[in-house]
C-alpha cells in the first residue's frame, strides 16, 4: 500500500506531508509532556520490532500460502495512539530511504493512509471504544478485527484519493475502488487476526502493558477536536499556498490544459474522472513537439505559438522523430559527462598516487 | 521472568503439536526452507549494513553537508514528479543529476540499480494499468498504440528517477547525519531521537527473528510459515523480549549519561562549498524544469540533418 513517489503530485505530496508534519509535531508534543522519557528506547525498539515482525511468514490456514503483518494497529495498541503514530512514522521514512518502499515527497501519504488511520481513527475510535469497559480475549479479538479492517479499508480509499487527485496516472474512480477495497478487506482481516493473537498473547502474559497504553496512564488522553482542528488548519494553509503556486507555475499537466483550452482549472462539478478525460481529450501528444511541428508547417514564425492548436492526432512522424532524436542526445550527453568527470577523477587519483 | 520461561515452553509444545502433522523429516524441503529463511532475514538486513558501508565512504559528495544534500534531493523529487503524464522528454534531463552523484560519489552503482529492481515491480503494476484505460491512440511509426503506454513510460522514467535519488542520498549521508538535518529542519527532538533507536536496532530484533524462525523451521519441517496456533506466542514472545530490552537499553542510556541529545561529534557549519552546491543543483533542476532541453536539441539537429 505504500504509494511512490511517481504517482504523485507535487500538490498532493506537498499538502500530505503539511498534514503529516501537523500531526507528528502535536504527538511529539503531547508525548514530552506526558510520558517519562523511559518510552523513547521503547519506540525505537517497537520500530525496529515492525521490521522484525514483517519477517514473520503467518500461515494462512487453508490457503496453503503465508503472508506478514503491517503492524499500524499492534502499535497503536501497544504504545497508544501518540507514540504508535510516530513509531510508525519513523518505520516508514527508514523503509522510504533504505529499501525505496514509498518515496520520500509520498512520505506524508504514506505515514497518514498507514498511521493516521490506524492510530488515531480505528484505534480512537473502535478499539479504545470496546475495551474502555475491561478488557477480555473476546474483547481484544473483536476489537483487533474490526479496527484493523477499517483502519486498512480508509488507508486503500486514502491511496485511491490521492492518486486520482495527483493525476499521474489514468484510472477510472470506480475501477479503481473495486481494486483496492476488496484486496485491503482481506489484508485487513489477515492483519486483525494476527493483532488479535499477538495482543491477546501479551495480554496473557504481561497485562500491565496493554492497560497502561489503553487506560492513557502514561500516554495521556486525547483529544481529538484539537487533532482535527490543527490538521485542517496545516491542511487549508499549505493546500491554498500549494495551489497558488502551483497555478502561477502550473506542472506539465495544467500547463498544456492552458495552452490547448486557456484555461487551468482543474475542479468542474463532473467529477475528478471525467474532467480529467475531458483534459486529456484536449491535450496534444508531448505539446512541444506538435507547436514546433505547426511551426515548421506556417513558415518559421517563432512566435504566435501559444494560440496554436493541434488536434489530438495531428501529430506527424517528423515531430516525433526529433523528440526521440533529442532525447537520446541528451541521454548520451549524461553519460558522456559521466564518463568524463570518471576519468577527471581517475587521472586526479594517479597523479596523487 | 517465570511467567516467559512458561511461555517459552508454551512455544515449545506448539512447535511439537504443528510438528505431528508431519512427522516424516524431509531434508530436502527442510534445506529449501531454510534457505529461503536466511534469504529473506538477510534482505534488509544486508541492505541497512551495505547503504551504511557506503555512506563511510569519503567524497566530494560525502563531504557535501547533509541539509544541503537532504534539500537537493527534495528539489529533484519535486522537479521530477511535477512533469504531466504525457511529458517524457523533459523527464530524460533529470537523469544528469543521478549518474553525476553516482560518479562523484563512487557509489557502485549496481548496488543501487539491484534494490530498484526489487521495487520495479510495484510501478511497472501501477503504469501498466494506464494502457488498458485510455482510449486515446497516436501513431508510432505506423503502429497505432494507446497513449496509455506514454503515462506508463512516464510513470517508469519517474520511478526510476525517484527511488535512485532516494537511496542515493541515503547512501551518500548516512542515517547519523541525516538525522543532523532533520534537526536542524525542526522536525521534533523525540521523533528523530525514536528515529535513530529505531534504526540502530532493526538488525538486532532482526537477527533475533531469523534465530526464532530458524529454531522453529527445524522443529516443523515442511510447513510454510508459522501455524495459527503459535501466530501469538511467536510474535508475542518477541514483543516481550523487545519491551525488556528496551528497559535495558534506558538503563544503560541512563548510567552514560544520556541527557536526550544524540551527539555524532562533527562540524555541522553551513560552508560556502554546501551553498553552491545547493544552489547550483536547484538551478539546474529549474532550468531542466522550464525549458525542454532534449526538445531543443532534438529539433536543432532534425534542422541540422534537412539543411
Amino acid at each position: 500500500m505504500h504509494m511512490a513517489d511517481a504517482l504523485i503530485s507535487p500538490a498532493v505530496g506537498g499538502t500530505m506531508l503539511a498534514a503529516t508534519a501537523g500531526v507528528a509535531a502535536y504527538s511529539a508534543k503531547k508525548i514530552t509532556y506526558d510520558i517519562d522519557e523511559k518510552k523513547i528506547p521503547l519506540m525505537g525498539v517497537m520500530g525496529a520490532f515492525v521490521f522484525a515482525a514483517q519477517m514473520i511468514n503467518f500461515s494462512i490456514p487453508g490457503t496453503g500460502s503465508s503472508g506478514h503483518i503491517g503492524g499500524g494497529m499492534l502499535l497503536a495498541i501497544l504504545l497508544g495512539p501518540y507514540a504508535g503514530f510516530l513509531t510508525m512514522a519513523s518505520v516508514l521514512l527508514i523503509q522510504a530511504l533504505f529499501f525505496g518502499d514509498g518515496g520520500l515527497l509520498a512520505y506524508g501519504c504514506n505515514v497518514f493512509n498507514l498511521g493516521f488511520f490506524t492510530c488515531f481513527v480505528a484505534y480512537q475510535l473502535i478499539y479504545k471504544r470496546i475495551i474502555r469497559k475491561g478488557i477480555t480475549s473476546k474483547k481484544i479479538f473483536v476489537a483487533s478485527v474490526i479496527s484493523a479492517v477499517i483502519g486498512l479499508q480508509l488507508g486503500a480509499f486514502a491511496v485511491v484519493l490521492e492518486t486520482l487527485l495527483s493525476g499521474k496516472t489514468e484510472l477510472p474512480f470506480g475501477t479503481f475502488v473495486m481494486l483496492m477495497q476488496p484486496v485491503h478487506l482481506a489484508i485487513g482481516i489477515g492483519e486483525g487476526l494476527i493483532t488479535a493473537a499477538v495482543v491477546s498473547f501479551v495480554w496473557k502474559a504481561r497485562p500491565e502493558i496493554l492497560e497502561k497504553a489503553a487506560f492513557g496512564e502514561a500516554f495521556g488522553n486525547i483529544s481529538m477536536g484539537k487533532v482535527l482542528a490543527g490538521l485542517a488548519i496545516a491542511a487549508l494553509l499549505v493546500g491554498g499556498v500549494l495551489s497558488w503556486f502551483a497555478s502561477s507555475y502550473p506542472d506539465g499537466l495544467e500547463w498544456s490544459i492552458e495552452k490547448t483550452a486557456g484555461t487551468a482549472e482543474l475542479e468542474q462539478p463532473g467529477g475528478i474522472h471525467e474532467t480529467l478525460s475531458k483534459i486529456q481529450d484536449k491535450t496534444a501528444f508531448l505539446p512541444d513537439y506538435s507547436f514546433r511541428e505547426s511551426e515548421g508547417e506556417s513558415g518559421g514564425e517563432a512566435e504566435a505559438v501559444d494560440t496554436e492548436e493541434s488536434a489530438w492526432p495531428a501529430v506527424s512522424a517528423g515531430t516525433s522523430v526529433s523528440g526521440i532524436v533529442g532525447g537520446l542526445l541528451t541521454l548520451a550527453l549524461t553519460v558522456l559527462t559521466g564518463l568524463i568527470i570518471g576519468g577527471i577523477k581517475r587521472r586526479k587519483r594517479k597523479a596523487i598516487a | 521472568m517465570l511467567k516467559s520461561t512458561q511461555d517459552i515452553h508454551r512455544i515449545d509444545i506448539n512447535n511439537r503439536e504443528t510438528q505431528g502433522a508431519a512427522l516424516q523429516p524431509c531434508p530436502k524441503n527442510l534445506n529449501r526452507d531454510l534457505i529461503l529463511l536466511m534469504a529473506s532475514a538477510g534482505d534488509s538486513f544486508y541492505n541497512i549494513l551495505h547503504l551504511d558501508e557506503l555512506a563511510r565512504m569519503d567524497t566530494s559528495i560525502h563531504r557535501v553537508h547533509p541539509l544541503a544534500k537532504l534539500l537537493v534531493t527534495v528539489a529533484f523529487l519535486v522537479a521530477v514528479s511535477s512533469f504531466g503524464r504525457y511529458d517524457i522528454s523533459g523527464l530524460l534531463t533529470f537523469f544528469f543529476y543521478p549518474v553525476t552523484i553516482f560518479v562523484l560519489s563512487e557509489i557502485p552503482a549496481a548496488s543501487i540499480l539491484k534494490r530498484l529492481l526489487l521495487i520495479s515491480p510495484l510501478i511497472v503494476g501501477m503504469g501498466i494499468l494506464n494502457p488498458l484505460f485510455e482510449r486515446q491512440t497516436f501513431i508510432l511509426g505506423g503502429v497505432v498504440l494507446s497513449t496509455g503506454w506514454i503515462t506508463f513510460l512516464s510513470i517508469l522514467i519517474k520511478g526510476a528517477l525517484t527511488v535512485t535519488a532516494a537511496l542515493l542520498l541515503v547512501a551518500t549521508t548516512g542515517m547519523d547525519r541525516l538525522a543532523r538535518a532533520l534537526r536542524m529542519l525542526g522536525v521534533p527532538r523525540i521523533f528523530v531521537l525514536q528515529l535513530l533507536l529505531t534504526y540502530r536496532y532493526i538488525s538486532v530484533l532482526t537477527e533475533e527473528v531469523a534465530r526464532m524462525q530458524r529454531a522453529y523451521a527445524l522443529r516443523a519441517p515442511g510447513q510454510r510459515g508459522v501455524h495459527t496456533r503459535a501466530w501469538g506466542s511467536f510474535a508475542g514472545q518477541l514483543i516481550l523480549r523487545s519491551f525488556d530490552r528496551a528497559q535495558r537499553v534506558w538503563q544503560a542510556m541512563r548510567a552514560r549519561g544520556f541527557t536526550g541529545d544524540y551527539n555524532i561529534g562533527e562540524d555541522t557549519r553551513f560552508k560556502f562549498r554546501d551553498f553552491a552546491y545547493l544552489s547550483g543543483w536547484i538551478f539546474f533542476f529549474a532550468v531542466a524544469r522550464i525549458f525542454d532541453v532534449p526538445g531543443f536539441i532534438g529539433s536543432i539537429m532534425t534542422w541540422l540533418a534537412k539543411h
